[in-house]
């Protein structure tokens, strides 16, 4: 392992992400603070919704933030640096092994990811106040779920960005990514779909479920969630997958 | 650490579409009809031996198989069979050990465009781990040496064509490498910078680097190679200094001549004018009415081939005369042009 190149590739990630700051901020919480803003503040104070959606609310938006910068972040340059500008090639050159290229990518998105997380709590407070009510009780098992959301985002990020090919973006957005926000309990508590039996059975494939289940029961308790256990092991499961298949595509990608 | 480059019997059967680098222009050989996957022999059986410090050509048409040599030696193609070294690595083997000893410059831009000009060849420099102060002289240096100075600051982006082209190659030389790969590496560029980069190509390798270029420009071969092979169909056709590959045509001259029809008389007598080394029907054209001369002699030929015709009757339509060159010499080992 040579670290030298991998702290320069990274380096090289950090300085693109600067030049490229405040569309990267306005694309990562401009839609969901719009979210925020609707739901938790015109409906509620219209009374459409009840006071305490709020807070259920906070988590679900904070999950959605991380998994979409999360994916963007590493799907959408790996395709236009793939297929397009080819710009990756150099960096494929460089003299390290090709996986820590694609784990570069990963750790730089989830760092992203964390980042966009972690800002959506203070931006929804301000936001929604008053009627917000954290209740972070575990600090470490908030922070190992932020963490494997995180990663969960990243490694997804990488395997959609080696698998989809330019002209299908768009179909990624409304096939992929849609479907999983509309279907990963981020409006909702899983709870919420008791009445859709086989639907409830249905969603927890998708992982999306878990990061706004386990943002759900470590921020804000009171409300029902999935198991602490439970979350985590999907999420970790889902997180090796990503990355498997992930690590994969990319090798396809890199090498012909 | 003098290093050369080496290929044992090399293979590259691609079973979906070659990259785009990879030229394209492959002939499709289907070897039975039980074999549904589609497959395109890229190389075939290919042997190398590149000395250290030396300036070495591959030469063929679209499709021949060059830039697929030049990804399995860069580590961005996997061989289907064979053996490559840079040096004394195992390219598929010890690719971290080989990616350090190569710079590339492939057929493609492949530059950062998030990046300046100046920041492309820094962090080019800062992924091989070259020290800070270094990066900044050198890259200041190689701005410089390729006319790019004045543009050092904007966005790769933005660049022409030739600027582009430039640039790939500055990078390439960043971190030194003691062997280069350019692959087409004066295509798109006005006759000023070629002759710029030639120049900056010998004075590279005068410093003791291995240079292996790919290229379908006689005149490019010519004026910079050693060695060159010609490579057909993935195969190693020709090998040899320029000069011993010219030398190697009969003749050196090559008259390409049309009839009104085809005579096989005419073809006999033209044969045994003096200075004519052999002919041969064109395969290029449908008919056999175009014929092919290899001579000594080139334009004083042409009233005696004039004359023949007319004394078997047969009109004389077009005559093309061209020089001893590395185009004939194509010509003649494969009965292709090479512009084809």
């Amino acid at each position: 392992m040579n670290w030298k190149t991998f702290f320069a590739l990274l380096a090289r990630d950090a300085h693109v992400a600067r030049r490229n700051f405040i569309p990267l901020v306005l694309q990562t919480f401009l839609q969901p603070m719009m979210f925020v803003f609707i739901f938790g503040r015109v409906m509620v104070s219209s009374g459409f919704m009840s006071t305490s959606y709020k807070s259920l609310l906070l988590p679900g938006i904070m999950a959605l933030s991380m998994v979409f910068t999360g994916v963007w972040a590493v799907a959408m340059p790996l395709i236009g640096e793939f297929q397009f500008t080819h710009e990756i090639e150099d960096r494929l050159l460089a003299p390290i092994e090709n996986d820590w290229l694609a784990i570069e990518k990963v750790l730089f998105g989830a760092a992203q990811a964390v980042v966009a997380g972690l800002a959506v709590i203070p931006a929804a407070w301000i936001l929604l106040r008053p009627g917000v009510d954290l209740n972070l009780q575990s600090p470490l098992a908030f922070s190992g779920v932020t963490l494997l959301v995180a990663l969960l985002s990243a490694c997804g990020g990488l395997a959609l960005g080696c698998s989809i090919d330019q002209a299908k973006i768009g179909l990624m957005f409304s096939m992929v990514l849609t479907p999983l926000i509309f279907f990963g309990c981020t409006y909702y508590p899983w709870s919420a779909l008791a009445n859709f039996p086989i639907l409830q059975k249905v969603v927890l494939a998708n992982p999306l479920v878990y990061a706004s289940e386990g943002l759900r029961g470590t921020l804000v308790p009171q409300f029902p969630h999935l198991p602490l256990v439970a979350v985590l092991l999907g999420l970790l499961i889902f997180d090796v997958l990503f990355l498997f298949v992930g690590l994969r595509q990319f090798r396809k990608k890199a090498v012909a | 650490m003098l290093a050369g480059i080496r290929t044992q019997d090399l293979r590259k059967v691609y079973t979906s579409a070659p990259p785009l680098a990879a030229g394209g222009g492959f002939v499709v050989r289907r070897k039975s009809k039980s074999q549904p996957a589609r497959e395109i022999v890229a190389l075939d059986g290919l042997s190398l031996d590149v000395r250290p410090g030396e300036i070495f050509g591959l030469l063929g048409p679209n499709g021949a198989g060059k830039s697929t040599t030049v990804g399995i030696l860069t580590t961005r193609v996997r061989p289907t069979g064979g053996q490559a070294w840079i040096g004394d690595y195992d390219v598929w083997a010890q690719q971290v050990e080989v990616k350090r000893l190569i710079g590339v410059v492939g057929q493609r831009p492949n530059l950062d465009f998030t990046l300046t000009a100046r920041e492309i060849l820094l962090f080019h420099g800062a992924y091989f781990g070259i020290e800070s102060q270094t990066r900044a002289a050198r890259a200041a240096e190689l701005l410089e040496r390729f006319k790019l100075t004045d543009r050092a600051d904007q966005l790769a982006r933005g660049f022409s064509g030739g600027m582009m082209q430039r640039l790939s190659i500055a990078r390439a030389m960043m971190h030194d490498p003691q062997v280069l790969f350019l692959d087409e590496p004066s295509a798109g560029l006005d006759p000023q910078t070629r002759l710029l980069l030639w120049e900056i190509i010998r004075e590279y390798n005068q410093s003791g680097k291995t240079i292996l270029l790919t290229t379908h420009n006689m005149e490019e071969a010519d004026a910079l190679c050693r060695r060159l092979a010609i490579i057909d169909h993935g195969r190693n056709i020709a090998l040899g200094t320029p000069a011993e590959l010219k030398a190697s045509v009969p003749g050196g001259f090559l008259l390409r001549v049309r009839f009104g029809h085809h005579s096989p008389e005419l073809l006999e007598r033209l044969e045994k004018l003096s200075g004519v080394r052999e002919v041969r029907i064109n395969a290029d054209s449908d008919g056999e009415n175009n014929a092919d001369l290899y001579a000594d002699r080139g334009g004083s030929l042409v009233s005696e081939i004039a004359n023949l015709a007319a004394g078997c009757s047969v009109e004389l339509s077009d005559v093309h005369i061209s020089e001893p060159s590395l185009e004939n010499l194509f010509l003649h080992h494969t009965g292709r042009s090479l512009r084809e």
